[in-house]
């Protein structure tokens, strides 16, 4: 099972370069989406992937998963939520100051 | 075990969730945040003292013990590390009382400022590596909105790129995470210290190793990853340039020199001597380099941060006592010449009306005070004795010839001198040669900015005066660090 799941980290993580590696500002944007999901599963697939009992700990409990992973992945998510709902004014506003979506035309000024 | 260890962390935060209430009034916000500040010096100073006595002090949160709960670490490094922030914080924030624009107060800069120190001061305390991760996040937040605060369009421009290079800086950091909890079964750092030193740190632990010094040289402006650095501090004002150049790339070298002594110390022919050294001798030439080639006040300063920065990293790099102690005291030397550099650039740009050096000319007729202050933290920073930039680079470079690393040393000597040169140009067409400044100009007096600017300056002197204590200090500092059973000891209390 942790080798499916390498494979289809390694896709999201493939899309999310391609993605961040394009032109377009709002494809970045989804890049960085993308990228936050492939590195949430790597979390989560490191660990190892362990299923038949929940991550809480009765006193008679005879197997439980590890809760820690699925803590980080959590606190993880939690933070890129913030951070993507910043980035999405970010590129808003950026769009509207600029008049364009087109990073090729947000180098900077020739000089530097 | 203290439980004041925590107001670093929560005092500011508390601070700067009130702040937001009082975003309309910004005679509030100044009196609120400026007797913050002063408090949190007073506050960190006290840590320092007791870190001092007790040599690590503990917090267990919610009583929870480590390796279980998560736990504030407050030895001698964090505790100046600290002590340091709060200064500069101070400094800074009394300087934008002078310079800040009312829009900018109105949109949350002082929230922001205070939420910036929780995150910075929560890096240095915590022991706990998912936790520093937070912290990082915390600290990056505050700083996307304070270095996009302002809304100019440079700023919206260069910002972007900032934020898109630390969102891919974090994703690598959750994913170093990953892989070293998949091989010690732990994100405690001294429960990590104690594991990988029990497995003997194998091949895979140095790949982690590796993956972490990436991380946090992206955050700490290490070659090859420096680039973002000077574009992006060259938008927001004066005062926030100089808390990011003085306070925000030390937190990424805080991290490496942390994760290096304590975790990944067992092979330091291939992480410390290899990569660390060579990435540092590179940072300090292309960083000074970058700086010889600029004429403009601001961008040569932030090239300078990047050059140092190499020096730090050397002095962790070469990884004796001496030359980890050289790094300590240059990380205190380079944070208070930094910020002062900085805010000095910010007054002269608030009397020209521009940072092009070329542009300006002949200000030490009008204010003398100021191009005096520039000149000590100047040669300071190009490391003229006795001020604190000769003493911190001299055991530095002293135990690069100890260990036998030629070319390093050589390297940061030659670095020495290029500095040297840049600080120079600033010096020559900034404040000597022709007075290129009008009538207005001329008379324009800025005592109020040079107050909160005149202590940085004192410490830069004091720092090389006083060089023989301090430089006890940091030695003392450096033997704890280097000896990791210290801190694991008392984490885990064994």
């Amino acid at each position: 099972m942790e080798i499916v799941m390498s494979a289809v980290i390694g896709l999201i993580f493939a899309v999310a370069i391609y993605l961040m590696l394009s032109r377009n500002i709002i494809r970045v944007l989804i890049g960085t989406l993308m990228l936050s999901h492939s590195v949430h599963l790597i979390l989560l697939t490191m660990s190892g992937l362990q299923r038949g009992a929940p991550p809480l700990l009765f006193l008679e409990a005879g197997a439980y998963s590890d809760p820690l992973p699925q803590a980080l992945i959590l606190t993880a998510i939690v933070i890129n939520f913030g951070v993507t709902a910043f980035v999405s004014v970010l590129v808003y506003r950026t769009y509207k100051e600029h008049k364009t979506a087109d990073l090729y035309d947000l180098r900077g000024a020739k000089d530097e | 075990m203290s439980n004041l260890i925590i107001l670093p962390i929560i005092f500011p935060f508390i601070i700067g969730a009130v702040l937001i209430f009082f975003s309309k009034s910004s005679r509030a916000q100044r009196i609120i945040s400026g007797i913050s500040a002063l408090l949190m010096v007073g506050i960190s100073a006290y840590l320092a003292v007791l870190a001092f006595q007790q040599d690590t002090v503990i917090l267990e949160s919610g009583d929870w013990v480590a390796p279980y709960g998560i736990i504030l670490v407050l030895d001698n490094l964090a505790a100046l590390m600290v002590l340091i922030t709060s200064i500069l914080a101070a400094s800074c924030l009394f300087f934008a009382f002078g310079t800040i624009s009312k829009k900018r107060e109105k949109y949350y800069f002082y929230p922001f400022y205070f939420f910036l120190i929780v995150g910075v001061n929560g890096a240095f305390l915590t022991g706990d590596i998912f936790n520093l991760f937070v912290f990082f996040e915390v600290m990056l937040l505050a700083s996307y909105v304070l270095i996009v605060n302002g809304g100019s369009k440079y700023q919206l421009r260069e910002s972007f790129k900032y934020v898109i290079l630390n969102i891919f800086g974090s994703a690598l950091f959750i994913m170093a995470i990953a892989w070293i909890y998949s091989v010690t079964g732990t994100v405690n750092m001294a429960h990590l210290s104690e594991r990988v030193a029990e497995i003997n740190q194998p091949g895979i632990v140095t790949v982690i190793a590796v993956m972490f010094f990436i991380v946090f040289g992206a955050k700490g402006a290490l070659f090859p990853l420096y680039f973002w650095l000077p574009k992006s501090y060259y938008g927001p004002p004066a005062a926030l340039a100089a808390l990011f150049g003085g306070l925000l790339t030390k937190v990424g070298i805080y991290a490496i020199i942390r994760m290096f002594t304590l975790v990944f110390y067992h092979e330091p022919l291939f992480t410390h001597k290899g990569i660390i050294v060579t990435a540092a001798g590179f940072t300090m030439l292309l960083g000074v380099l970058g700086a010889v080639s600029q004429f403009d006040f601001k961008r040569i300063l932030s090239y300078h941060i990047i050059s140092q920065v190499g020096y730090m990293v050397m002095g962790l790099g070469i990884f004796t006592p001496l030359a980890v102690a050289g790094a300590i005291y240059y990380i205190v030397h380079h944070m208070f010449v930094k910020t002062a550099l900085f805010l000095l650039a910010g007054a002269t740009e608030k009397i020209t009306g521009t940072t092009d050096i070329k542009a300006m000319g002949g200000l030490i007729k009008s204010q003398p005070v100021l191009t005096w202050s520039f000149f000590i933290a100047a040669i300071s920073l190009a490391g003229i004795p006795p001020l604190s930039g000769f003493f911190s680079k001299f055991p530095i470079i002293l135990a690069g010839f100890q260990e036998g690393q030629w070319v390093i040393s050589a390297v940061a000597l030659l670095v020495g001198l290029l500095t040297l040169i840049s600080m120079m140009k600033i010096f020559g067409y900034v404040f000597w040669g022709e007075n290129k400044l009008t009538e207005r100009q001329n008379n324009m007096s800025v005592t109020n900015l040079l107050i909160p600017i005149a202590p940085l300056v004192a410490f830069s002197i004091i720092l090389g005066f006083a060089a023989e204590p301090i430089f006890t200090y940091s030695l003392h500092i450096a033997e704890q660090i280097l000896e990791p059973s210290n801190y694991v000891n008392a984490v885990l209390k064994e």
